[in-house]
């Protein structure tokens, strides 16, 4: 499913991203990726949803590869793969269901179609009776929350998520988490960047992937060694 | 659907900024416009004095009847003659009593009429042009009925001249003003759509095709256009009005101009919303 091979994101001004960083994440896997700020998760993801391209080496996601896939392509890779942004990246003068569901729409699915989904998975966030209000009247989480169930209206086959649970409480969090683990189970993979080491701890079964100073410094699922953190405020 | 709903829910949420759009664009088309009813008011008036172009045949006066006859007919059927009309002597001393009511004396007292009697020859469209006029001047001139021929040599070249230099001035001023308006159009446009660019990331992050991001913004262009462009033709409406009711006519421009003038509108928005747009999309 994704596929980093020798990976490195050189920008002219800040310097190396990230340094010759390899890993495989297969079909239907949860891996949390980890790190400080600036270790290079976001630079990771970005990657991923080929927002950006890498310097050198190469990245696969879904069957698209950073060298071949051409700019007015990409769409192809975005409507199988879900992403999450840090920044929620919504529109502020829609409605939390208008931005959900053109989602869907830019897809080619009907409009009645779309709106009746996105209710659907509004509710499945917690966030029906705000289905109507402009997002800029929302508060962060609530935006999180939109942000995410526009994510997943489309069922992706890999779904990544940039501090997910950044803005929430911890009973918003764990409400998150438990619709995570239900797409998870239906067979949707998920690459969850966070540094909270508390919420990797909880789910010590999943894979972890740590970056540090733009390298890839531990993987849970053997070979590389592992390296201690400090959790960050 | 899809591209319509979204324009119209575009225009919705943010109308101000259409509505400056669409005046800026009015604002740019209504100097054209100005300088069109300008130009079409001097082309016409230039066209009336070109309409006056004619060539007079002087007749032998011991030309036979038969052989002036056939020369009228001869010249009918030359190249560029809308109409012949016959000048008896007569005639040519009545009207020069008319047009000259100073000499009116020195005309009574003549005991025999000096004026010869001509043909007035009335000219087609493009063949009033000094060389046309000279040509048919000097077809005309060898026949053995005709006595001199007149055309105001000198006065058909230098309407001539100030026909091109007319044409010159409107070609370079029509350009720059054209070019003008459609700098201020795209500028206007490209503001709008400057203020949006993060809908157009975010619609290319969650797979939305170039082609699917493009067409509201397209259409959208297009609207704004024409609602500059009728906007400007209101103006110009205005503005053409109040001269002539208070200074002096005007003709109104032909409907082919403001078809055109309004096309522009709708053709410039569209061109800078997919210059805009594409810009935009280059960035994700």
């Amino acid at each position: 499913m994704i596929h980093f091979r020798q990976v490195e994101k050189v920008y002219p001004k800040r310097g190396p991203a990230l340094i010759d960083i390899s890993f495989d994440i297969e079909p239907g896997s949860w891996v949390f990726l980890t790190g400080h700020s600036g270790s290079g998760k976001t630079t990771t993801l970005r990657l991923l949803h080929m927002a950006e391209r890498p310097s050198h080496g190469e990245v696969e996601v879904c069957g698209f590869s950073s060298r071949h896939l051409r700019p007015k392509k990409v769409w192809q890779l975005r409507r199988k793969v879900g992403m999450i942004f840090q920044d929620y990246r919504l529109l502020p003068d829609r409605t939390a269901l208008e931005n959900v569901s053109f989602a869907l729409e830019v897809t080619g699915e009907k409009r009645r179609f779309s709106l009746r989904k996105s209710e659907e998975i509004l509710a499945r966030v917690g966030l029906e009776a705000e289905k109507n209000a402009p997002v800029h009247t929302l508060s962060g989480g609530q935006r999180q929350r939109v942000a995410i169930a526009r994510a997943v209206i489309h069922e992706p086959a890999l779904l990544l998520a940039d501090e997910p649970t950044g803005n929430m409480d911890t009973r918003a969090s764990r409400g998150i988490l438990e619709l995570f683990q239900e797409l998870n189970a239906r067979g949707m993979a998920i690459l969850m960047a966070t540094h909270d080491l508390a919420l990797t701890q909880q789910n010590a079964e999943r894979r972890v992937l740590e970056l540090s100073e733009g390298r890839l410094v531990y993987d849970s699922a053997g070979g590389i060694a592992p390296h201690m953190t400090t959790e960050e405020g | 659907m899809h591209p319509f709903r979204e324009t119209f829910q575009g225009i919705r949420r943010a109308p101000f900024l259409t509505f400056l759009s669409a005046a800026m664009v009015a604002l740019a088309l209504f100097v054209v416009g100005l300088f069109a009813v300008v130009t079409y008011n001097l082309h016409q008036a230039l066209r009336q004095i070109e309409a006056g172009v004619e060539i007079v045949i002087y007749l032998d006066d011991h030309a036979d009847t038969d052989l002036v006859d056939a020369f009228r007919r001869e010249i009918a059927e030359l190249p560029g003659v809308r109409a012949v009309r016959h000048v008896s002597r007569e005639q040519a001393l009545e009207i020069a009593r008319r047009e000259l009511p100073e000499f009116d004396l020195l005309f009574t007292s003549l005991d025999e009429n000096p004026l010869p009697a001509s043909f007035e020859v009335e000219l087609l469209d493009g063949f009033r042009d000094p060389a046309a006029v000279a040509q048919l001047a000097d077809a005309i001139r060898p026949h053995p009925a005709v006595e001199d021929v007149r055309y105001g040599e000198a006065w058909v070249e230098r309407l001539a001249l100030l026909q091109r230099i007319g044409a010159l001035a409107t070609a370079i001023l029509g350009g720059a003003f054209s070019v003008i308006a459609a700098l201020i159009i795209g500028t206007a446009i490209r503001i709008a759509i400057f203020a949006r660019r993060e809908e157009i990331h975010i619609m290319r992050l969650v797979g939305a095709t170039d082609g699917f991001i493009q067409r509201p913004f397209l259409l959208e262009g297009m609207i704004t256009g024409a609602l500059g462009g009728l906007l400007a033709l209101g103006l110009t409406w205005g503005a053409y009005s109040a001269v002539t009711q208070a200074l002096f006519p005007l003709t109104w421009i032909p409907s082919i101009w403001i078809i055109g003038g309004v096309s522009a509108g709708i053709l410039f928005g569209l061109l800078a919303s997919t210059f805009a747009v594409r810009r935009h999309l280059d960035e994700v």
